[in-house]
Protein backbone atom coordinates (compact mmCIF):
# COMPACT_ATOMS: atom_id res chain seq x y z
CA UNK A 1 0.00 0.00 0.00
CA UNK A 2 2.92 2.55 0.91
CA UNK A 3 4.27 1.57 -2.24
CA UNK A 4 0.85 2.88 -4.27
CA UNK A 5 0.96 5.81 -1.83
CA UNK A 6 4.22 6.99 -2.86
CA UNK A 7 3.65 6.74 -6.25
CA UNK A 8 -0.02 8.66 -6.41
CA UNK A 9 2.09 11.50 -4.51
CA UNK A 10 5.00 11.71 -7.36
CA UNK A 11 2.38 11.97 -9.72
CA UNK A 12 0.36 14.35 -7.94
CA UNK A 13 4.00 16.41 -7.44
CA UNK A 14 4.60 16.06 -10.85
CA UNK A 15 0.86 17.73 -12.23
CA UNK A 16 1.41 20.51 -9.65
CA UNK A 17 4.46 20.80 -11.00
CA UNK A 18 3.51 21.34 -14.52
CA UNK A 19 0.87 23.39 -13.54
CA UNK A 20 3.02 25.75 -12.14
CA UNK A 21 5.73 25.95 -14.64
CA UNK A 22 2.90 25.71 -17.63
CA UNK A 23 2.74 29.01 -19.11
CA UNK A 24 0.44 29.58 -22.56
CA UNK A 25 2.14 31.04 -25.13
CA UNK A 26 0.99 34.62 -26.25
CA UNK A 27 1.00 35.53 -29.44
CA UNK A 28 -0.15 39.34 -30.70
CA UNK A 29 -2.18 40.10 -33.73
CA UNK A 30 -1.57 43.72 -35.11
CA UNK A 31 -4.68 44.37 -37.59
CA UNK A 32 -3.46 46.69 -40.61
CA UNK A 33 -4.24 49.63 -39.45
CA UNK A 34 -2.03 48.97 -36.45
CA UNK A 35 -3.66 47.89 -33.49
CA UNK A 36 -2.70 45.11 -31.66
CA UNK A 37 -4.49 42.81 -29.96
CA UNK A 38 -2.78 39.79 -27.50
CA UNK A 39 -3.82 36.04 -27.31
CA UNK A 40 -3.59 33.48 -25.56
CA UNK A 41 -2.59 30.19 -27.47
CA UNK A 42 -2.75 26.67 -26.38
CA UNK A 43 0.76 25.23 -27.48
CA UNK A 44 0.31 22.97 -30.97
CA UNK A 45 -2.44 25.50 -32.07
CA UNK A 46 -2.30 27.35 -35.04
CA UNK A 47 -1.97 31.03 -35.36
CA UNK A 48 -4.71 30.89 -38.07
CA UNK A 49 -7.13 28.66 -35.38
CA UNK A 50 -6.69 30.88 -32.68
CA UNK A 51 -7.05 33.96 -34.36
CA UNK A 52 -10.50 32.46 -35.79
CA UNK A 53 -11.33 31.19 -32.02
CA UNK A 54 -10.73 34.58 -30.77
CA UNK A 55 -12.78 36.86 -32.78
CA UNK A 56 -9.66 38.19 -34.88
CA UNK A 57 -10.62 40.11 -37.98
CA UNK A 58 -8.81 40.02 -41.07
CA UNK A 59 -7.90 36.23 -41.11
CA UNK A 60 -10.75 34.53 -43.06
CA UNK A 61 -9.16 30.66 -43.42
CA UNK A 62 -11.79 29.81 -46.71
CA UNK A 63 -10.01 26.74 -47.00
CA UNK A 64 -9.80 25.51 -43.33
CA UNK A 65 -6.17 25.55 -43.15
CA UNK A 66 -5.49 23.17 -46.09
CA UNK A 67 -2.39 25.51 -48.39
CA UNK A 68 -5.33 25.99 -51.00
CA UNK A 69 -6.32 29.15 -50.78
CA UNK A 70 -3.74 32.57 -49.17
CA UNK A 71 -6.86 33.74 -46.72
CA UNK A 72 -4.49 33.64 -43.60
CA UNK A 73 -1.82 35.58 -44.59
CA UNK A 74 0.24 37.76 -42.22
CA UNK A 75 3.54 39.42 -42.34
CA UNK A 76 5.48 37.70 -39.11
CA UNK A 77 7.31 40.21 -37.11
CA UNK A 78 11.37 39.95 -37.86
CA UNK A 79 12.45 38.96 -34.52
CA UNK A 80 10.59 35.93 -34.77
CA UNK A 81 10.40 35.17 -38.16
CA UNK A 82 13.49 32.93 -38.42
CA UNK A 83 12.40 30.92 -35.22
CA UNK A 84 9.84 29.13 -37.44
CA UNK A 85 10.34 26.34 -39.41
CA UNK A 86 10.94 26.72 -43.23
CA UNK A 87 7.83 27.17 -44.94
CA UNK A 88 7.13 24.00 -47.19
CA UNK A 89 6.53 23.89 -50.90
CA UNK A 90 3.10 23.65 -50.61
CA UNK A 91 2.90 27.08 -48.82
CA UNK A 92 5.14 29.25 -50.60
CA UNK A 93 2.89 28.01 -53.85
CA UNK A 94 0.49 29.76 -52.23
CA UNK A 95 1.96 32.47 -51.22
CA UNK A 96 2.15 33.28 -54.92
CA UNK A 97 -1.61 34.60 -55.10
CA UNK A 98 -1.94 36.43 -52.09
CA UNK A 99 -4.61 39.17 -52.65
CA UNK A 100 -1.81 41.75 -51.09
CA UNK A 101 1.54 41.05 -52.42
CA UNK A 102 3.79 38.68 -50.08
CA UNK A 103 7.00 40.23 -48.40
CA UNK A 104 9.94 38.62 -47.01
CA UNK A 105 8.33 37.64 -43.79
CA UNK A 106 5.21 36.36 -45.36
CA UNK A 107 3.67 32.86 -44.01
CA UNK A 108 0.42 31.25 -43.79
CA UNK A 109 -0.62 31.11 -40.68
CA UNK A 110 -2.44 27.90 -40.87
CA UNK A 111 0.92 26.75 -40.71
CA UNK A 112 2.42 28.12 -37.99
CA UNK A 113 1.83 26.06 -34.90
CA UNK A 114 2.18 27.75 -31.49
CA UNK A 115 5.46 26.58 -29.25
CA UNK A 116 6.38 27.61 -26.12
CA UNK A 117 9.66 29.00 -28.02
CA UNK A 118 7.14 31.72 -29.95
CA UNK A 119 5.83 33.03 -27.09
CA UNK A 120 5.18 36.36 -27.74
CA UNK A 121 5.27 36.30 -31.16
CA UNK A 122 3.51 39.26 -33.39
CA UNK A 123 1.82 39.08 -36.90
CA UNK A 124 0.64 41.49 -38.70
CA UNK A 125 -2.10 40.97 -40.64
CA UNK A 126 -2.51 42.40 -44.24
CA UNK A 127 -5.26 44.84 -45.64
CA UNK A 128 -7.05 42.15 -47.51
CA UNK A 129 -7.52 38.85 -47.66
CA UNK A 130 -9.12 38.02 -50.74
CA UNK B 1 -42.66 38.21 -37.79
CA UNK B 2 -39.25 39.48 -37.28
CA UNK B 3 -38.06 42.51 -39.23
CA UNK B 4 -36.49 42.25 -43.23
CA UNK B 5 -32.93 42.45 -43.94
CA UNK B 6 -31.27 39.77 -45.80
CA UNK B 7 -32.28 36.20 -45.06
CA UNK B 8 -29.74 33.46 -45.80
CA UNK B 9 -31.10 29.66 -46.41
CA UNK B 10 -28.46 27.34 -45.53
CA UNK B 11 -25.44 27.19 -43.08
CA UNK B 12 -23.04 25.59 -45.08
CA UNK B 13 -19.66 27.54 -46.56
CA UNK B 14 -21.92 29.47 -48.64
CA UNK B 15 -24.76 30.53 -46.07
CA UNK B 16 -22.11 30.94 -43.56
CA UNK B 17 -19.79 33.01 -45.87
CA UNK B 18 -22.72 35.43 -47.35
CA UNK B 19 -23.46 36.33 -43.43
CA UNK B 20 -19.62 36.89 -42.69
CA UNK B 21 -18.88 38.93 -45.98
CA UNK B 22 -22.25 40.96 -45.51
CA UNK B 23 -20.99 42.42 -42.16
CA UNK B 24 -17.11 42.55 -43.88
CA UNK B 25 -18.77 44.62 -46.27
CA UNK B 26 -20.09 47.28 -43.67
CA UNK B 27 -23.98 46.25 -44.14
CA UNK B 28 -25.87 47.41 -41.44
CA UNK B 29 -29.64 45.43 -41.70
CA UNK B 30 -30.89 42.53 -40.21
CA UNK B 31 -29.25 39.37 -41.27
CA UNK B 32 -30.69 35.68 -40.40
CA UNK B 33 -29.21 32.68 -41.22
CA UNK B 34 -31.17 30.08 -40.96
CA UNK B 35 -30.51 25.86 -41.12
CA UNK B 36 -32.11 22.79 -40.75
CA UNK B 37 -29.22 21.42 -38.86
CA UNK B 38 -28.69 21.63 -35.13
CA UNK B 39 -25.13 22.88 -35.48
CA UNK B 40 -23.60 26.14 -36.14
CA UNK B 41 -21.51 26.10 -39.41
CA UNK B 42 -18.70 24.00 -40.17
CA UNK B 43 -16.44 22.88 -43.18
CA UNK B 44 -17.90 20.19 -44.43
CA UNK B 45 -14.25 18.80 -46.31
CA UNK B 46 -12.55 17.50 -43.07
CA UNK B 47 -15.85 15.06 -42.90
CA UNK B 48 -14.48 12.94 -45.20
CA UNK B 49 -10.80 13.56 -43.84
CA UNK B 50 -9.13 14.74 -40.76
CA UNK B 51 -12.33 14.14 -38.76
CA UNK B 52 -12.88 10.40 -39.30
CA UNK B 53 -9.40 10.20 -39.07
CA UNK B 54 -9.21 12.00 -35.69
CA UNK B 55 -6.97 14.50 -36.16
CA UNK B 56 -9.31 17.25 -36.13
CA UNK B 57 -11.75 17.59 -33.52
CA UNK B 58 -15.86 19.05 -33.49
CA UNK B 59 -13.80 22.48 -32.43
CA UNK B 60 -11.52 22.78 -35.00
CA UNK B 61 -14.06 22.43 -37.60
CA UNK B 62 -16.45 25.01 -36.90
CA UNK B 63 -16.07 27.95 -39.12
CA UNK B 64 -15.92 30.57 -36.02
CA UNK B 65 -17.08 30.08 -32.73
CA UNK B 66 -20.72 30.03 -31.48
CA UNK B 67 -19.87 33.87 -30.28
CA UNK B 68 -19.06 34.93 -33.83
CA UNK B 69 -22.77 35.56 -34.57
CA UNK B 70 -23.87 37.44 -31.72
CA UNK B 71 -21.30 39.37 -31.74
CA UNK B 72 -21.52 40.62 -35.63
CA UNK B 73 -25.08 40.32 -34.85
CA UNK B 74 -25.97 37.84 -37.07
CA UNK B 75 -29.17 35.98 -36.20
CA UNK B 76 -28.32 32.23 -36.60
CA UNK B 77 -31.72 29.81 -36.25
CA UNK B 78 -30.11 26.21 -36.33
CA UNK B 79 -32.63 23.06 -36.47
CA UNK B 80 -35.38 24.97 -38.30
CA UNK B 81 -36.65 24.08 -42.08
CA UNK B 82 -38.17 26.68 -44.06
CA UNK B 83 -41.39 25.52 -46.09
CA UNK B 84 -42.15 28.01 -48.30
CA UNK B 85 -41.16 31.56 -50.10
CA UNK B 86 -44.33 33.39 -50.39
CA UNK B 87 -42.29 36.07 -53.48
CA UNK B 88 -45.56 38.58 -53.75
CA UNK B 89 -45.27 38.95 -49.38
CA UNK B 90 -41.22 38.55 -49.25
CA UNK B 91 -41.51 36.64 -46.44
CA UNK B 92 -40.75 32.68 -45.92
CA UNK B 93 -42.62 30.10 -44.04
CA UNK B 94 -40.34 27.87 -41.33
CA UNK B 95 -41.94 24.15 -40.57
CA UNK B 96 -42.01 25.61 -37.04
CA UNK B 97 -45.06 27.85 -38.40
CA UNK B 98 -43.12 30.78 -37.36
CA UNK B 99 -42.75 33.56 -40.38
CA UNK B 100 -40.05 35.49 -41.59
CA UNK B 101 -39.51 38.67 -44.14
CA UNK B 102 -36.95 39.60 -46.24
CA UNK B 103 -35.81 42.46 -48.14
CA UNK B 104 -33.10 39.96 -49.95
CA UNK B 105 -33.08 36.53 -50.07
CA UNK B 106 -30.48 34.27 -50.52
CA UNK B 107 -30.94 30.88 -51.04
CA UNK B 108 -27.67 28.37 -50.34
CA UNK B 109 -30.12 25.24 -49.96
CA UNK B 110 -26.92 22.83 -50.87
CA UNK B 111 -27.68 19.43 -52.17
CA UNK B 112 -28.21 16.31 -50.92
CA UNK B 113 -26.83 12.55 -51.07
CA UNK B 114 -27.68 10.62 -54.06
CA UNK B 115 -29.13 7.26 -52.49
CA UNK B 116 -28.35 3.77 -54.11
CA UNK B 117 -31.23 2.67 -55.94
CA UNK B 118 -30.58 -1.12 -55.35
CA UNK B 119 -32.12 -3.89 -52.91
CA UNK B 120 -30.76 -3.58 -48.98
CA UNK B 121 -29.94 -0.23 -49.61
CA UNK B 122 -31.71 0.89 -46.60
CA UNK B 123 -29.82 -1.95 -43.92
CA UNK B 124 -28.00 -0.57 -41.33
CA UNK B 125 -24.48 0.07 -42.24
CA UNK B 126 -25.28 1.33 -44.89
CA UNK B 127 -23.84 5.20 -44.78
CA UNK B 128 -23.64 8.26 -46.64
CA UNK B 129 -22.00 11.40 -45.67
CA UNK B 130 -23.02 14.79 -45.95
CA UNK B 131 -23.36 16.08 -42.62
CA UNK B 132 -21.90 16.43 -39.28
CA UNK B 133 -24.52 14.19 -37.33
CA UNK B 134 -23.90 11.44 -40.73
CA UNK B 135 -20.22 11.73 -39.76
CA UNK B 136 -20.33 11.18 -36.02
CA UNK B 137 -22.09 7.85 -36.90
CA UNK B 138 -19.41 7.02 -39.77
CA UNK B 139 -16.40 7.79 -37.30
CA UNK B 140 -18.18 5.57 -34.71
CA UNK B 141 -19.15 2.73 -36.72
CA UNK B 142 -16.17 2.41 -38.12
CA UNK B 143 -14.31 1.74 -34.68
CA UNK B 144 -16.17 -1.85 -34.50
CA UNK B 145 -15.95 -2.53 -38.83
CA UNK B 146 -13.19 -4.46 -40.01
CA UNK B 147 -14.68 -4.67 -43.68
CA UNK B 148 -15.61 -1.71 -45.18
CA UNK B 149 -16.85 -1.43 -48.55
CA UNK B 150 -17.05 2.33 -50.07
CA UNK B 151 -19.81 2.41 -53.21
CA UNK B 152 -18.31 5.16 -55.52
CA UNK B 153 -15.02 5.94 -56.69
CA UNK B 154 -15.47 9.72 -56.73
CA UNK B 155 -13.96 12.48 -54.43
CA UNK B 156 -15.78 11.24 -51.61
CA UNK B 157 -15.46 7.87 -51.53
CA UNK B 158 -11.75 7.91 -51.91
CA UNK B 159 -11.08 10.13 -49.04
CA UNK B 160 -13.38 7.73 -46.92
CA UNK B 161 -11.62 4.57 -48.49
CA UNK B 162 -8.26 6.63 -47.38
CA UNK B 163 -9.35 6.94 -43.89
CA UNK B 164 -10.54 3.68 -43.14
CA UNK B 165 -7.52 2.15 -44.58
CA UNK B 166 -5.21 4.43 -42.44
CA UNK B 167 -7.68 3.29 -39.30
CA UNK B 168 -6.33 -0.49 -40.76
CA UNK B 169 -9.54 -1.61 -41.94
CA UNK B 170 -9.50 -3.95 -44.98
CA UNK B 171 -11.39 -1.80 -47.84
CA UNK B 172 -12.58 -1.93 -51.17
CA UNK B 173 -13.73 0.29 -54.00
CA UNK B 174 -16.68 -0.28 -55.94
CA UNK B 175 -16.62 1.77 -59.08
CA UNK B 176 -19.48 1.49 -61.75
CA UNK B 177 -17.60 3.70 -64.25
CA UNK B 178 -13.82 2.02 -65.87
CA UNK B 179 -11.79 4.34 -64.09
CA UNK B 180 -11.79 6.57 -60.51
CA UNK B 181 -13.22 10.20 -60.79
CA UNK B 182 -13.90 10.12 -64.44
CA UNK B 183 -15.82 12.91 -64.68
CA UNK B 184 -13.37 15.46 -63.34
CA UNK B 185 -9.44 13.71 -64.26
CA UNK B 186 -7.72 12.85 -67.00
CA UNK B 187 -6.99 9.28 -67.34
CA UNK B 188 -3.24 9.45 -65.71
CA UNK B 189 -4.36 10.60 -62.84
CA UNK B 190 -7.00 7.89 -62.42
CA UNK B 191 -4.06 5.33 -63.14
CA UNK B 192 -2.27 7.43 -60.26
CA UNK B 193 -4.71 7.09 -57.65
CA UNK B 194 -5.43 3.68 -58.14
CA UNK B 195 -2.03 2.94 -57.87
CA UNK B 196 -1.69 4.62 -54.66
CA UNK B 197 -4.72 3.29 -52.90
CA UNK B 198 -3.73 -0.38 -54.63
CA UNK B 199 -0.24 -0.01 -52.72
CA UNK B 200 -1.84 1.00 -49.39
CA UNK B 201 -4.17 -2.33 -49.67
CA UNK B 202 -7.16 -0.67 -50.99
CA UNK B 203 -8.75 -3.18 -53.57
CA UNK B 204 -10.10 -1.03 -56.52
CA UNK B 205 -12.86 -2.18 -58.62
CA UNK B 206 -13.90 -0.09 -61.39
CA UNK B 207 -16.75 -1.13 -63.87
CA UNK B 208 -18.17 -2.78 -60.98
CA UNK B 209 -22.25 -2.13 -60.76
CA UNK B 210 -23.72 -2.89 -57.24
CA UNK B 211 -27.08 -4.74 -57.59
CA UNK B 212 -27.19 -5.81 -54.33
CA UNK B 213 -27.32 -5.09 -50.47
CA UNK B 214 -27.53 -8.16 -48.94
CA UNK B 215 -27.98 -8.68 -44.89
CA UNK B 216 -28.92 -10.92 -42.06
CA UNK B 217 -30.89 -9.54 -39.39
CA UNK B 218 -31.48 -6.24 -40.37
CA UNK B 219 -27.31 -5.55 -41.02
CA UNK B 220 -25.33 -5.37 -44.35
CA UNK B 221 -23.36 -8.42 -44.70
CA UNK B 222 -22.70 -8.53 -48.42
CA UNK B 223 -22.26 -6.16 -51.52
CA UNK B 224 -23.45 -8.38 -54.33
CA UNK B 225 -22.25 -7.29 -58.20
CA UNK B 226 -24.32 -7.53 -61.13
CA UNK B 227 -21.99 -10.27 -62.23
CA UNK B 228 -22.27 -12.24 -58.93
CA UNK B 229 -19.32 -11.15 -57.53
CA UNK B 230 -19.66 -10.44 -53.77
CA UNK B 231 -18.06 -8.50 -50.89
CA UNK B 232 -18.33 -8.93 -47.52
CA UNK B 233 -18.70 -5.82 -45.46
CA UNK B 234 -19.70 -4.32 -41.90
CA UNK B 235 -20.30 -1.17 -43.38
CA UNK B 236 -20.95 -0.09 -47.20
CA UNK B 237 -20.21 3.63 -47.56
CA UNK B 238 -21.98 5.52 -50.32
CA UNK B 239 -20.63 8.26 -52.40
CA UNK B 240 -22.19 8.27 -55.75
CA UNK B 241 -22.75 12.14 -55.75
CA UNK B 242 -25.44 14.77 -54.63
CA UNK B 243 -28.65 15.80 -56.33
CA UNK B 244 -29.11 19.91 -55.65
CA UNK B 245 -32.00 21.01 -53.67
CA UNK B 246 -34.09 22.76 -56.09
CA UNK B 247 -37.76 22.09 -54.37
CA UNK B 248 -37.63 25.24 -52.23
CA UNK B 249 -37.16 27.48 -55.64
CA UNK B 250 -39.04 25.21 -57.87
CA UNK B 251 -42.64 25.79 -55.70
CA UNK B 252 -41.59 29.41 -55.29
CA UNK B 253 -42.05 29.42 -59.30
CA UNK B 254 -38.47 30.22 -59.82
CA UNK B 255 -36.76 28.94 -62.74
CA UNK B 256 -35.11 25.22 -62.34
CA UNK B 257 -32.46 24.22 -64.62
CA UNK B 258 -29.63 21.19 -63.52
CA UNK B 259 -30.35 23.05 -60.44
CA UNK B 260 -31.53 26.68 -59.18
CA UNK B 261 -30.79 29.05 -62.39
CA UNK B 262 -28.95 32.06 -62.22
CA UNK B 263 -27.43 34.31 -63.78
CA UNK B 264 -24.09 35.97 -63.77
CA UNK B 265 -25.04 38.38 -60.22
CA UNK B 266 -26.03 35.41 -59.27
CA UNK B 267 -29.84 36.36 -59.03
CA UNK B 268 -32.55 33.68 -59.93
CA UNK B 269 -35.77 35.26 -61.89
CA UNK B 270 -36.30 37.34 -58.88
CA UNK B 271 -33.91 39.93 -58.63
CA UNK B 272 -34.66 40.11 -54.44
CA UNK B 273 -33.28 36.34 -54.51
CA UNK B 274 -30.09 35.09 -55.13
CA UNK B 275 -28.80 31.65 -54.84
CA UNK B 276 -25.66 30.05 -54.26
CA UNK B 277 -23.10 27.02 -54.25
CA UNK B 278 -23.97 23.77 -54.77
CA UNK B 279 -27.46 24.46 -55.10
CA UNK B 280 -27.10 26.81 -58.16
CA UNK B 281 -26.10 26.74 -61.94
CA UNK B 282 -24.62 29.75 -62.86
CA UNK B 283 -22.93 30.64 -66.00
CA UNK B 284 -19.40 29.95 -65.92
CA UNK B 285 -17.22 32.39 -67.63
CA UNK B 286 -14.12 29.14 -67.63
CA UNK B 287 -16.81 26.44 -68.68
CA UNK B 288 -18.64 25.44 -72.10
CA UNK B 289 -21.71 25.61 -70.77
CA UNK B 290 -23.41 26.68 -67.16
CA UNK B 291 -22.44 24.50 -64.42
CA UNK B 292 -23.35 23.61 -60.97
CA UNK B 293 -19.97 23.01 -58.52
CA UNK B 294 -20.13 21.20 -55.59
CA UNK B 295 -16.93 23.34 -53.84
CA UNK B 296 -15.48 25.36 -50.74
CA UNK B 297 -14.52 27.53 -53.34
CA UNK B 298 -17.27 28.69 -55.44
CA UNK B 299 -19.26 28.66 -52.09
CA UNK B 300 -17.09 31.26 -50.66
CA UNK B 301 -16.85 33.07 -53.66
CA UNK B 302 -20.06 33.01 -54.65
CA UNK B 303 -20.93 34.04 -50.80
CA UNK B 304 -18.72 37.07 -51.27
CA UNK B 305 -19.90 37.88 -54.64
CA UNK B 306 -23.62 38.36 -53.50
CA UNK B 307 -22.88 39.39 -50.24
CA UNK B 308 -21.01 42.58 -51.86
CA UNK B 309 -24.37 43.18 -54.61
CA UNK B 310 -26.23 43.39 -51.29
CA UNK B 311 -24.05 45.35 -49.57
CA UNK B 312 -24.67 47.92 -52.87
CA UNK B 313 -21.17 46.95 -54.50
CA UNK B 314 -22.75 44.19 -57.71
CA UNK B 315 -20.03 43.15 -59.88
CA UNK B 316 -20.66 39.77 -62.29
CA UNK B 317 -19.12 36.16 -60.63
CA UNK B 318 -15.90 35.51 -62.28
CA UNK B 319 -14.37 33.58 -59.99
CA UNK B 320 -11.50 30.76 -61.27
CA UNK B 321 -12.54 27.53 -59.86
CA UNK B 322 -10.46 25.07 -58.04
CA UNK B 323 -10.85 21.85 -56.03
CA UNK B 324 -8.81 19.84 -53.93
CA UNK B 325 -8.98 15.81 -52.59
CA UNK B 326 -6.69 14.42 -49.78
CA UNK B 327 -5.95 11.07 -50.22
CA UNK B 328 -3.52 9.49 -47.95
CA UNK B 329 -0.48 12.09 -47.98
CA UNK B 330 -1.11 13.05 -51.37
CA UNK B 331 -3.11 16.18 -52.27
CA UNK B 332 -4.72 16.64 -55.73
CA UNK B 333 -4.72 20.19 -56.92
CA UNK B 334 -7.27 21.42 -59.23
CA UNK B 335 -7.78 24.70 -61.14
CA UNK B 336 -10.29 25.75 -63.94
CA UNK B 337 -13.22 23.35 -65.42
CA UNK B 338 -11.43 20.19 -67.23
CA UNK B 339 -14.65 19.43 -68.82
CA UNK B 340 -14.58 19.71 -72.92
CA UNK B 341 -11.04 19.39 -73.59
CA UNK B 342 -9.58 18.05 -76.39
CA UNK B 343 -5.97 17.73 -75.25
CA UNK B 344 -3.59 17.26 -72.44
CA UNK B 345 0.04 17.67 -71.95
CA UNK B 346 1.88 16.82 -68.66
CA UNK B 347 4.86 18.28 -66.62
CA UNK B 348 6.76 15.35 -64.27
CA UNK B 349 5.75 11.85 -64.02
CA UNK B 350 3.78 9.30 -62.49
CA UNK B 351 7.24 7.57 -60.66
CA UNK B 352 8.67 10.88 -59.02
CA UNK B 353 4.98 11.32 -57.68
CA UNK B 354 5.26 14.90 -59.09
CA UNK B 355 3.34 15.37 -62.03
CA UNK B 356 1.10 18.10 -63.30
CA UNK B 357 -1.74 17.64 -66.49
CA UNK B 358 -2.55 20.67 -68.62
CA UNK B 359 -5.54 20.71 -70.41
CA UNK B 360 -6.54 22.27 -73.48
CA UNK B 361 -9.69 22.92 -75.69
CA UNK B 362 -8.82 24.42 -79.04
CA UNK B 363 -5.54 25.11 -78.22
CA UNK B 364 -6.09 27.23 -75.08
CA UNK B 365 -5.42 26.11 -71.64
CA UNK B 366 -8.93 25.46 -69.47
CA UNK B 367 -7.11 23.51 -66.82
CA UNK B 368 -4.25 22.42 -64.59
CA UNK B 369 -4.34 18.88 -62.31
CA UNK B 370 -1.31 19.02 -59.92
CA UNK B 371 0.11 16.24 -57.65
CA UNK B 372 3.26 17.52 -55.57
CA UNK B 373 3.44 20.29 -58.39
CA UNK B 374 1.85 23.00 -55.71
CA UNK B 375 3.26 26.00 -57.76
CA UNK B 376 2.50 24.88 -61.24
CA UNK B 377 -1.36 25.09 -59.58
CA UNK B 378 -0.51 28.15 -57.97
CA UNK B 379 0.26 30.23 -60.91
CA UNK B 380 -1.87 28.30 -63.19
CA UNK B 381 -4.52 29.59 -61.29
CA UNK B 382 -3.55 33.11 -61.98
CA UNK B 383 -2.96 31.65 -65.66
CA UNK B 384 -6.41 30.44 -65.93
CA UNK B 385 -8.01 33.32 -64.59
CA UNK B 386 -5.98 36.43 -66.48
CA UNK B 387 -6.60 33.66 -70.10
CA UNK B 388 -2.70 34.07 -70.13
CA UNK B 389 -1.82 32.64 -73.28
CA UNK B 390 0.61 29.12 -72.84
CA UNK B 391 1.10 26.84 -75.63
CA UNK B 392 0.43 23.29 -75.31
CA UNK B 393 4.30 23.05 -76.14
CA UNK B 394 5.09 25.59 -73.59
CA UNK B 395 3.06 23.64 -70.92
CA UNK B 396 5.04 20.45 -71.95
CA UNK B 397 8.40 22.26 -71.57
CA UNK B 398 9.91 22.34 -68.20
CA UNK B 399 12.14 24.61 -69.09
CA UNK B 400 9.53 27.66 -69.49
CA UNK B 401 9.03 29.20 -66.73
CA UNK B 402 5.60 29.47 -65.83
CA UNK B 403 5.66 32.12 -62.63
CA UNK B 404 8.04 34.21 -65.33
CA UNK B 405 5.80 33.51 -68.11
CA UNK B 406 2.96 35.13 -65.97
CA UNK B 407 5.02 38.00 -64.48
CA UNK B 408 5.98 39.21 -67.38
CA UNK B 409 2.35 38.80 -68.85
CA UNK B 410 1.15 40.92 -66.00
CA UNK B 411 4.13 43.69 -66.63
CA UNK B 412 2.79 44.15 -70.18
CA UNK B 413 -0.70 44.21 -69.25
CA UNK B 414 0.28 46.94 -66.76
CA UNK B 415 2.13 48.63 -69.01
CA UNK B 416 -0.26 48.87 -71.87
CA UNK B 417 -2.62 50.29 -69.02
CA UNK B 418 -0.66 53.23 -67.37
CA UNK B 419 0.61 53.95 -71.54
Amino acid sequence: MACIDSRDTLRAQRRLAAKVTWKMPKVVYVSASGQPREVDVPVGTTVMAAALKNGIDGIVAECGGVCMCSTCHVFVDEKFFDKLPPAQDTEEAVLEISAEERQPTSRLSCQIKVTGDLDGLIVRLPGKQR
Amino acid sequence: MTAAGTLIVGTGQAGFQTAASLRSEGFQEPITLIGEEPHIPYQRPPLSKGFPLGTQDLESIELRPRNFYQDHNINLLTGETVTAIDRTARLITLASGNRVSYSKLVLAVGARNRMLPVKGANLDGVLYLRFLDEALLLKERLKNAQHIVVIGGGFVGLELAAVASSLGKSVTVLEALPRLMSRVVAPIISEFYRELHSNRGVTILCGAHVSEIAGSGGAVREIVLSDGRRYPADLALVGIGVVPNIELARDAGLRISNGIAVDENLQTDDSDIFAIGDCAEHPCIFAVNRVRLESVQNAADQAQSVAAAIAGRPNPYRALPWFWTDQFDIKLQMAGISQGHDRIVTRGSLETRKLSVFYFKENRLVAIDSINRPLDHMIGRKLLAAAIPLTPEQAADENVDLKKLERSFAERTNKSLTQ
